[in-house]
C-alpha cells in the first residue's frame, strides 16, 4: 500500500509540476476526467493520436519552409492551424502557444521567423511527449501496484 | 486557456485586418480626388492664360468694331461725295443747256434773220433777264468771227477797235473773235479780242472744231478773281451737214457764245444747301493734265482728315476736259468710344469670371483638403475607438481566464482543512474574485455594445418565469435583510414575447441587484404591464378617490403606512394602491369581458411592456442624479465603499433597454426611494410557433390547481394583489380580505347556504396581519370552525411570510395553520410547490423537474451524435467528452463525409460542427445539409404526411457549430446559414448544457 501511496503522490506531484510549467492546462484534466471503465485508456489514446498528428504536421511543415524560394505559406499555416487545434484540444499549452507565434510569422510570410518557430515547436513536442510518456509510465506502475490514479482536482 | 489564446490571436488577426482596410479607405479617398484638386498646381497658369486668352479676344473685337466703323465712315462719305458730284454735274449741265440755246438763238436772231434782230441793247436785257436760268454763270458774251480780211469793214460797222484782253489794239492776225454781244454783268470784255488769250483762243478753236460746249482750264475770273471756267460754243451760220467735217465746221462758223462759270462759288452755293457741310470737305480739280491736278475749288491747303479721301469723277459735257470731286472728312475720325468701352467692359467681366473661377477652385481645393484630413482623422479615431473596445475586449478576457484559475483554486482551497482565519482570508478572496468577475463581465459587455457587437436575440421566452428567476435569485438577500420582494405582472401582458431573454434578464437583474443593494428595509417591487395601460390608470385616479371609501374591507389602522407593498413610502406614487388597484380592477374588468374575445391590440406584431422596480432604500441624492447613466459613475464616492459596485451596470442597462427600443428614466427621492422605468418593445409571438416552444422553454406551471378557490388575508391591497396573481397564474380563483374574521365569516355563511360562491380550499394568511392583529382570536376561530362545520372539507391555512423564526413557526402550528409556509418572495412555481405539499396533490411534476435539473448526462443519455472535424485529436476529444454524457458519438472528418452520413433518413439527433475545415467549411456543408432537409421536407410534404419515415414533422437536425472563438465567432453568421447555435471548443460543460438544452428536451 505503501508502493501505490507512494507512486501516487509522485503523479500527483509530477502532473502539477506538468501544470506548474505549463506544459499542460485544464484541458488536458478535462481530458483525464472523461477516462472512466468505459474507455479506459482515453487519454493515452488521444495523446499517441496527437503525437502521431503532430509530428505529421511537423514534417509537412518542415518540408514546405525547406524551399529557399516560394514558401507555401497557405500551406504552413493550415498545418500550423491544425496543430493548434490539436493542441488545444489536448490541453498542450505550451505548443499551442508556440503555434500562436507561429501563426502571425506564418501571416507576416517571414521565413526566418517561421523556422525558428518550428524549431521551438519540435522541441516543445519532443519535451512534453517525453513528460507525458513518463506520465503514463507512472499511471500504469499504479495501476500494476493495484492502486487506482488519483484524479486531480 | 487554450481559448483565451487563440481568443488574443485572432484579435491579432483582426488588428491587421482593420489596418489593411484603413490603408484601403485611403487609397480609396486619393482615388476620389477631383480634376480641380489634380491639378491644384496648374491654377493659376489657367488664370493666366485665361486673363492673355481674353485680352487677345478683347483687342480683336475692339479691332473688329472700329474696322466696321471705319468702313460705315467710308460709305457714307463716298454716298456723300457721288451725291454732291452729281448735283454739281446736273446744274452744271443745266446751265449748258442754257447757253446752247442761246447760241441758237443768237444763230436765228442774228445771222438768219437780216437785218439782225438783235443788238447789244436786246442781248443785254434778254440775258439779264433769264440771267436766273443760268444762276452758275456770272455772264455771257456773243464774240464774232471775224477775219484779217474783214477786219477794217468790222471795226468801221462797229466804230471800235478790237482790242487784245489787255485792252490794247490788237495786233494784226488771222483771225479774231472780238466780243459784240455781252451780258451787262461783264460788259467790261466788249470789243475784247477772246482770241488773244491763250486760254480762249484754244477753247474758240477746239469748240469750233467739235461743234460742242468747251471748257476752259480752271483760272482767275476777271471779275470776282474767284476760280472759274470759261464756257465756249460755237455759233454756225449756215446750217450744217448732217455729218460736218472738221472744215465744214470750221467754214461755218460765225462767232462763239461764251459764259464764265464761277465754279468757287457753284460749289459753295451747292454744298450750302446740302446737310453735312460742315463734316466734309470738298475739293474739285481739273486733271486734263494728269500730272497737275489744277484746283477749281477747295482749299490746297492738306487740312482734314487726310487718311481717308473719296474721289468722285465729274463729267461737264467737255470730253477733253476731265474733272474730278474729291471729299474728306473735316475731323478726323473721332476715336471709337463705343468699340473701346465694349472691349474694355468685356475684357473687365471676363477678368472677373476668370477670378471668381479661379477663387472658387482654391476653394474647392481648400474645401477639398480640410475633407480629406476631416475624413482621414475621422478615420483614426473611429480606429482608435475600434481599438479601445478591442482593447478592453481583450483585456477583460485575458483577465477572466486567469481569474477562473484563481477562482477554482480558491474553491479547492476551501475544501481543504483550514482554520477558521484561513478559511475566512480564502473566503473573502473568492468573493473578491467573484466581484472581479462579474465587473469584467460588465467591462467586456459594455465593450461589446461600443463595439456594436452586441447583438438581440429574437426568440419567444415566457418574461413571468424570467422575472421568477431572477426574485429567486436574490431571495436569499432580501429575506436576510428582511426587505420584502415582490413581482406583478399584468395580465394583459402575453404569456410568451418574443425577445432577448438574457438580456431581459439582465436588465431586471442589475435594476433589481441594485435595489437590493442600496435597500435595508420596506420592499422591492417590480411591475410589468402594458405601455399603453399607463395612461387610463393615471386618468382613473380622480375616480378612484370616489370610489375608495366602498373598499370597505381594507381599514386603515395605522395613518402613517402608505398604500405600498410594504407600507413603506415609495418615491414614485404611481405604485401606490391608489393607481395600481385601479390598474388591477381595470384590467379585470377587461379581462373578465373579453375572455373569449381577441384582446384588443394583439393583432399588432409588437407589444411595448413597461417595467418599473420600485424600492425603498436610501434613494440617490439630487446632484448626482443626472450622471445615473454614466458608465463608472456613483453618487458618489463613498457609495462604492459603503456598498461597492462599479457604477457600469446602470449604463449597461440603458443600452440593453435603448437596444430593446425602449426608454429607461427613473424617479427617485432620497430616504424614500427610487422607482426605475423602462419600457421595452418585444414581438407578439404566433400562435403557432407559441406552442411549440412554449414546451422547450418554459416551465410548466403544474394545472392540478385548476378552478381551486383561496382567500387571501392580508391588508396591504398591493401585496394582496402580488400573492392573488401567483394564485391566479396557477389556475385558482382568489379572493381578498382584509382580516381572517371576515374570511372565516365569508366561509362559514357560504357553508351554510349551500348555493356557494366561494367555497375556499385555501386561506393564505400574511404572517405580519396574523402577529399584530388577530393573533389568539384567530386559532379560537379556527376551532370553532373545526367543530361546526365537519360537513365540509375545511380551508387549509397557509402562512405567508418573509421570514419566519422558529418560535413563530411553532405558534403557527399550534394556531391551525399547515407545516408549510410559502416563503417571499413568492414564485408560481414555488407557491405550487408548497401548496402541493399542503394540499397533497400528484407530485408527478416534481419528479419530472428533477429530471429536468439533472445534469447534462440527463440530456444527452441516448442521444446519436455527429461530430464533424477535420482534426483527428479534437475529434476524439469530442467524441469523448460527449460520450462521457452518454451520447452515441460518431465522427466524420469532413464535410463530406458529414454530408454523406446525414442522408435523409438518417438517425442523428444532432450534429457538431467545425467550422474551419479545408475543401468544405462548416458553413457551406450546414448550408447544403439544409438544402437537402428542405428537400426532403417538400417532397414529404408533398406526398402525404404520414408515409414512412416521417418521425418528426419535418427533418431538421440540430446543428452546432465548434469554435475555438467565442466572441467574435459571428453567432450571426451561424444562423444564416442554417446553424442552430454554437458551443465553444474545447467544451466547457455548462456551455454546453446551455446550447444543447435548447434541443432536447426530456
Amino acid at each position: 500500500m505503501d508502493v501505490v501511496n507512494q507512486l501516487q503522490r509522485q503523479f500527483l506531484d509530477y502532473s502539477a509540476s506538468l501544470h506548474r510549467e505549463g506544459f499542460l492546462d485544464d484541458q488536458f484534466t478535462q481530458l483525464q476526467k472523461l477516462q472512466d471503465e468505459n474507455s479506459p485508456d482515453f487519454v493515452v489514446e488521444v495523446a499517441s493520436l496527437f503525437f502521431e498528428d503532430c509530428e505529421k504536421l511537423i514534417n509537412n511543415m518542415a518540408r514546405a519552409l525547406e524551399q529557399q524560394q516560394g514558401v507555401d505559406f497557405k500551406q504552413v499555416d493550415a498545418s500550423v492551424h491544425q496543430l493548434k487545434g490539436s493542441s488545444s484540444s489536448i490541453g498542450a499549452m505550451r505548443v499551442k502557444n508556440v503555434c500562436i507565434a507561429f501563426r502571425s510569422f506564418c501571416e507576416a510570410q517571414n521565413r526566418e521567423g517561421c523556422l525558428r518557430c518550428l524549431q521551438q515547436v519540435t522541441q516543445e513536442y519532443s519535451l512534453l511527449k517525453n513528460k507525458l510518456q513518463t506520465l503514463f509510465r507512472l499511471e500504469q506502475q499504479i495501476l500494476a501496484a493495484g492502486g487506482s490514479v488519483p484524479t486531480i482536482e | 486557456m487554450g481559448l483565451k489564446l487563440q481568443q488574443s490571436q485572432h484579435q491579432h488577426q483582426h488588428q491587421h485586418h482593420s489596418v489593411a482596410v484603413k490603408v484601403n479607405e485611403q487609397t480609396g479617398t486619393k482615388r476620389g480626388y477631383t480634376f480641380i484638386q489634380a491639378n491644384r498646381a496648374w491654377l493659376p497658369k489657367f488664370l493666366l492664360l485665361w486673363v492673355m486668352v481674353m485680352a487677345f479676344l478683347s483687342t480683336w473685337i475692339y479691332k473688329k468694331m472700329d474696322a466696321d466703323i471705319k468702313v460705315r465712315r467710308k460709305e457714307v462719305l463716298s454716298s456723300m461725295c457721288d451725291e454732291r458730284a452729281r448735283m454739281l454735274q446736273d446744274q452744271f449741265s443745266v446751265s449748258v443747256n442754257h447757253v446752247h440755246a442761246l447760241a441758237i438763238l443768237i444763230s436765228t436772231f442774228h445771222y438768219y434773220k437780216n437785218p439782225s434782230a438783235i443788238d447789244q441793247e436786246t442781248f443785254a436785257e434778254y440775258t439779264a433777264r433769264t440771267a436766273f436760268e443760268r444762276p452758275l454763270l456770272s455772264g455771257v458774251a456773243y464774240a464774232e468771227r471775224v477775219v484779217h480780211s474783214e477786219r477794217g469793214e468790222f471795226e468801221k460797222q462797229h466804230g471800235w477797235t478790237i482790242k487784245t484782253m489787255q485792252r490794247e489794239p490788237s495786233p494784226v492776225r488771222d483771225e479774231y473773235a472780238p466780243v459784240i454781244l455781252s451780258q451787262e454783268t461783264v460788259s467790261y470784255i466788249e470789243s475784247l479780242d477772246m482770241m488773244s488769250g491763250e486760254e480762249d483762243r484754244e477753247n474758240i478753236l477746239r469748240a469750233r472744231a467739235t461743234g460742242k460746249a468747251v471748257l476752259t482750264s480752271p483760272f482767275r475770273l476777271l471779275g470776282s478773281h474767284h476760280l472759274g471756267v470759261v464756257l465756249t460754243f460755237p455759233v454756225y451760220k449756215s446750217k450744217l451737214p448732217t455729218r460736218p467735217t472738221v472744215e465744214e465746221r470750221i467754214e461755218a462758223t460765225a462767232g462763239y457764245l461764251g459764259g464764265a462759270f464761277d465754279v468757287e462759288s457753284l460749289v459753295e452755293n451747292l454744298l450750302g444747301q446740302l446737310a453735312g457741310k460742315q463734316a466734309i470737305l470738298v475739293n474739285v480739280y481739273d486733271i486734263t493734265n494728269s500730272s497737275d491736278h489744277l484746283i477749281m475749288y477747295g482749299h490746297q491747303n492738306q487740312d482734314g482728315d487726310l487718311a481717308l479721301l473719296y474721289e468722285s469723277k465729274l463729267d461737264f459735257g467737255d470730253p477733253f476736259r476731265k474733272h474730278t470731286m474729291i471729299c474728306r472728312y473735316q475731323q478726323k475720325a473721332p476715336t471709337s468710344w463705343t468699340a473701346l468701352t465694349t472691349a474694355f467692359l468685356f475684357f473687365v467681366i471676363c477678368l472677373l469670371v476668370g477670378y471668381i473661377l479661379y477663387g472658387a477652385a482654391i476653394h474647392i481645393v481648400k474645401v477639398e483638403d480640410d475633407f480629406h484630413e476631416m475624413q482621414e482623422l475621422k478615420v483614426r479615431a473611429e480606429a482608435a475607438d475600434v481599438a479601445k473596445s478591442q482593447f478592453l475586449a481583450t483585456v477583460s478576457h485575458e483577465i477572466r481566464t486567469p481569474m477562473n484559475g484563481i477562482l477554482g483554486m480558491l474553491a479547492l482551497l476551501l475544501d481543504t482543512d483550514l482554520s477558521s482565519t484561513q478559511r475566512d482570508y480564502a473566503q473573502t478572496a473568492q468573493v473578491c474574485g467573484k466581484a472581479l468577475i462579474a465587473l469584467i463581465n460588465e467591462v467586456l459587455d459594455r465593450a461589446k455594445i461600443e463595439a456594436g457587437k452586441l447583438e438581440m436575440e429574437t426568440v419567444p421566452f415566457d418574461l413571468r418565469s424570467i422575472l421568477d428567476d431572477v426574485l429567486s435569485l436574490f431571495s436569499e438577500k432580501s429575506r436576510n435583510k428582511g426587505v420584502e420582494l415582490a413581482v406583478f405582472v399584468s395580465d394583459k401582458v402575453p404569456e410568451m414575447v418574443m425577445g432577448d431573454p438574457g438580456r431581459f434578464r439582465q436588465i431586471i437583474t442589475n435594476l433589481v441587484g441594485n435595489s437590493v443593494k442600496f435597500t435595508e428595509r420596506g420592499h422591492i417591487f417590480v411591475k410589468v404591464h402594458l405601455a399603453e395601460n399607463t395612461k387610463p390608470v393615471v386618468d382613473a385616479k380622480v375616480e378612484t378617490c370616489l370610489n375608495g371609501g366602498s373598499d370597505g374591507g381594507v381599514p386603515i389602522s395605522d395613518a402613517h403606512q402608505f398604500k405600498t407593498l410594504s407600507g413603506y413610502e415609495a418615491a414614485d406614487e404611481r405604485n401606490s394602491w391608489d393607481s395600481f388597484k385601479h390598474l388591477v380592477s381595470y384590467e379585470e374588468s377587461r379581462y373578465d369581458a373579453s375572455i373569449n374575445m381577441t384582446v384588443p391590440g394583439e393583432t399588432s406584431q409588437s407589444v411595448t411592456l413597461m417595467v418599473s422596480v420600485e424600492d425603498t432604500g436610501i434613494g440617490i441624492p439630487l446632484i448626482a442624479q443626472d450622471r445615473v447613466f454614466m458608465p463608472f459613475m456613483q453618487a458618489d464616492s463613498s457609495t462604492s465603499r459603503n456598498y461597492g459596485g462599479t457604477g457600469i451596470g446602470l449604463s449597461i442597462t440603458k443600452c440593453l433597454v435603448e437596444l430593446m427600443g425602449g426608454h429607461i428614466s427613473f424617479v427617485s427621492r432620497p430616504q424614500v426611494g427610487s422607482t426605475f422605468t423602462f419600457t421595452a418593445d418585444f414581438g407578439r409571438c404566433k400562435k403557432a410557433s407559441f406552442n411549440d416552444t412554449k414546451k422547450s422553454n418554459t416551465e410548466d406551471l403544474p394545472s392540478s390547481f385548476r378552478g381551486l378557490k383561496a382567500i387571501v388575508v392580508d391588508r396591504k391591497p398591493v401585496r394582496a394583489a402580488v400573492t392573488r396573481y401567483h394564485l391566479k397564474r396557477l389556475g385558482m380563483l382568489a379572493e381578498v380580505a382584509g382580516s381572517v374574521k371576515i374570511a372565516a365569516s365569508a366561509c362559514g355563511k357560504n357553508g351554510s347556504s349551500c348555493g356557494s360562491k366561494i367555497q375556499p380550499d385555501i386561506i393564505l394568511v400574511e404572517k405580519d396581519l396574523w402577529l399584530s392583529v388577530e393573533d389568539g382570536g384567530l386559532s379560537l376561530r379556527m376551532l370553532d370552525w373545526k367543530q361546526n362545520g365537519q360537513a365540509f372539507k375545511l380551508p387549509k391555512m397557509v402562512l405567508l411570510a418573509t421570514n419566519i423564526t422558529n418560535v413563530e413557526l411553532e405558534k403557527a402550528k399550534a394556531a391551525g395553520f399547515v407545516d408549510t409556509v410559502i416563503m417571499k418572495p413568492m414564485r408560481a412555481s414555488m407557491v405550487a410547490a408548497c401548496l402541493q405539499q399542503v394540499l397533497g396533490i400528484g407530485n408527478k411534476k416534481q419528479a419530472g423537474k428533477d429530471v429536468q435539473n439533472g445534469s447534462l448526462r440527463s440530456l444527452l443519455c441516448g442521444k446519436k451524435i455527429l461530430v464533424v472535424d477535420d482534426n483527428m485529436v479534437n475529434r476524439r476529444v469530442a467524441a469523448g467528452a460527449l460520450k462521457k454524457f452518454g451520447a452515441a458519438v460518431e465522427c466524420a472528418e469532413s464535410g463530406k463525409v458529414a454530408l454523406k452520413l446525414l442522408q435523409i433518413p438518417h438517425s442523428f439527433d444532432a450534429c457538431f460542427m467545425d467550422i474551419q475545415m479545408p475543401e468544405m467549411d462548416g458553413f457551406e456543408a450546414t448550408r447544403q445539409i439544409r438544402m437537402m432537409e428542405s428537400q426532403a421536407n417538400e417532397q414529404m410534404n408533398g406526398s402525404g404526411i404520414d408515409k414512412g419515415f416521417a418521425r418528426k414533422g419535418e427533418w431538421h437536425v440540430p446543428i452546432l457549430a465548434m469554435t475555438a472563438d467565442v466572441i467574435h465567432a459571428t453567432y450571426d453568421e451561424c444562423l444564416k446559414c442554417g446553424m442552430d447555435g454554437y458551443v465553444s471548443k474545447p467544451f466547457e460543460e455548462e456551455n454546453l448544457y446551455q446550447a444543447v438544452t435548447k434541443f432536447f428536451k426530456v
